[in-house]
């Protein structure tokens, strides 16, 4: 479903990422860890278009992102992504958050929009929210209506970058809890990630990046128990 | 010295015609000033170069020459360049407003680049389009930040619009020069004008905070 082939990405002088070869099945849940600095987030944003790839070819259901002609807005339509500092929109309420992208991008209306907005944030728990303003809610309880503000676009890509590093750590766990009951229900899952206990449970892949390359593509099990490469063996070593 | 109120007030019928054409001046020139403003803010960030480096030039233009200047400008060229006969009150409009939109698109453009740059992302990670972002989450979060400075230029223009008695508008301040002329007294009819231009202030600050609490409840 996403082939990412020979991607690869400078800012100015600074290649971040080199010869990046990937490919991602449908439903599939990859989970994209290594170092700072490494380039996962860059990774991240160039599925859909938020960075640029310097060179190489991204293709998702066939469709070449990089070609002339392709209608970005439309690729980005098919593919939430959620944002380590949630980026709400703090002048609307939870429900506005929400029903505003379906309502102007595919152009449902009001109702529609709100009965299947409520019906989300029933999804990740936060039904009694529907009317506050994002700045009365609690970290985890923000990305948690980001995640649904995502999935009120009825994507078939969902892109996490680090969705649960700039939350207290007793809202961890109620942030995963929702990212865990999305996985392998058809969705396609591309997560960045600080928590290796997490990706080892929820994950089909895991794809460890260091210095711009990939270092290592392997099942979670094999990846943790026995990584190939020495840099993973050095970044595990680290972490866990 | 003596003070004598009673005398101005045959002429108090014509001082509501200048309050009126003061409010009406003010509204305008808000109007013109702020809707050129927001265009001329956009052209400024504008990533096509020479469209910004204009705008650019127009601000410092007009921030840099007297407005006094631009008004005996456009009131009295206008007529030689392009044979309009522009009437006194178009002349301040104009002047006013070409005037404010200068600052307030300072501004606006000061408030676009102070929204998080994740609000942008967000929203084009959900494919919204450029200009509904702009329009929907930049430019709502743009000008809440900088309301404060958006009534400050109203009251500035409010006062500012004095200087078009200059060229004969029958404006609050110029009634007070018709009653001075009239009465030769000038105390009782200046200080009325003070008064009044203070309330006029007092209302549009009370309107300001009214809009800022208003613009608060999603803090
Ligand atoms: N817009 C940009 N302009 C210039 N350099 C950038 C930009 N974005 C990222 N970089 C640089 O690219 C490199 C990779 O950044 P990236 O954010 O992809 O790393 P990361 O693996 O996500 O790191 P972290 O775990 O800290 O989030 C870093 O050296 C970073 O400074
Ligand atoms: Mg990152």
């Amino acid at each position: 479903m996403i082939k990412i082939e020979k991607v690869s990405k400078k800012f100015k002088d600074l290649a971040v990422l080199k010869d990046i070869s990937l490919e991602i099945n449908k439903g599939e849940v990859i989970a994209i860890i290594g170092p700072s600095g490494s380039g996962k987030s860059t990774l991240l944003r160039c599925i859909n278009l938020l960075e640029i790839p310097t060179s190489g070819k991204i293709t998702i259901n066939g469709v070449e992102l990089l070609e002339k002609g392709t209608e970005v807005q439309k690729i980005r339509q098919n593919i939430g992504m959620v944002f380590q500092h949630f980026n709400l929109f703090p002048h609307m309420t939870v429900l506005k958050n929400m029903t505003y992208a379906p309502m102007v991008v595919h152009q449902i209306s009001a109702e529609e929009a709100e009965k299947q907005a409520i019906a989300l944030l029933e999804r990740v728990g936060l039904q009694e929210k529907v009317h506050e303003y994002p700045s009365k809610l609690s970290g985890g309880q923000k990305q948690r209506v980001a995640i649904a503000r995502a999935l009120a676009m009825k994507p078939e890509i969902l892109l996490f970058d680090e969705p649960t590093s700039a939350l207290d750590p007793e809202m961890v766990k109620e942030v995963l809890e929702v990212i865990k009951s999305l996985a392998h229900t058809g969705i396609t899952m591309v997560l960045v990630t600080h928590e290796m206990g997490f990706a080892r449970e929820v994950a089909d892949k895991i794809c460890f990046l260091d210095e711009g390359r990939v270092a290592e593509i392997a099942p979670p099990q094999e990846f943790f128990s026995s990584p190939k490469s020495a840099r993973a063996q050095q970044f595990l070593d680290k972490v866990l | 010295m003596d003070l004598d109120f009673s005398l101005v007030i045959p002429y108090l019928p014509l001082l509501v015609n200048g309050i009126i054409l003061t409010i009406k001046f003010t509204v305008w020139s808000t109007i013109f000033g702020f809707t050129w403003g927001v265009l001329l803010s956009l052209i400024k960030i504008s990533s096509f170069k020479p469209l910004a480096l204009l705008g650019q030039f127009y601000t410092s233009f007009f921030r840099g020459t007297p407005l006094l200047v631009q008004l005996m400008l456009i009131y009295f060229a206008t007529p030689q360049l392009v044979g309009y006969d522009i009437s006194s009150l178009e002349a301040g409009v104009l002047a006013f407003g070409l005037n404010s939109a200068a600052y307030i698109s300072e501004s606006i453009r000061g408030g676009i680049l102070s929204v998080d740059k994740g609000q942008r992302e967000a929203a084009m990670a959900l494919g919204v389009s450029e200009f509904r972002i702009m329009k929907d989450i930049i430019l709502p979060q743009a000008f809440k930040n900088i309301l404060p400075s958006l009534v400050n230029e109203s009251i500035a223009l409010l006062k500012d619009s004095s200087m078009v008695a200059i060229i004969g508008v029958g404006d609050t301040l110029r009634w007070a020069q018709q009653v001075q002329a009239k009465t030769f007294r000038a105390f009782e009819a200046f200080i009325v004008v003070a008064l009044i231009y203070y309330v006029m202030v007092m209302v549009l600050t009370a309107i300001g905070s009214y809009l800022e609490r208003r613009a608060r409840v999603s803090d």
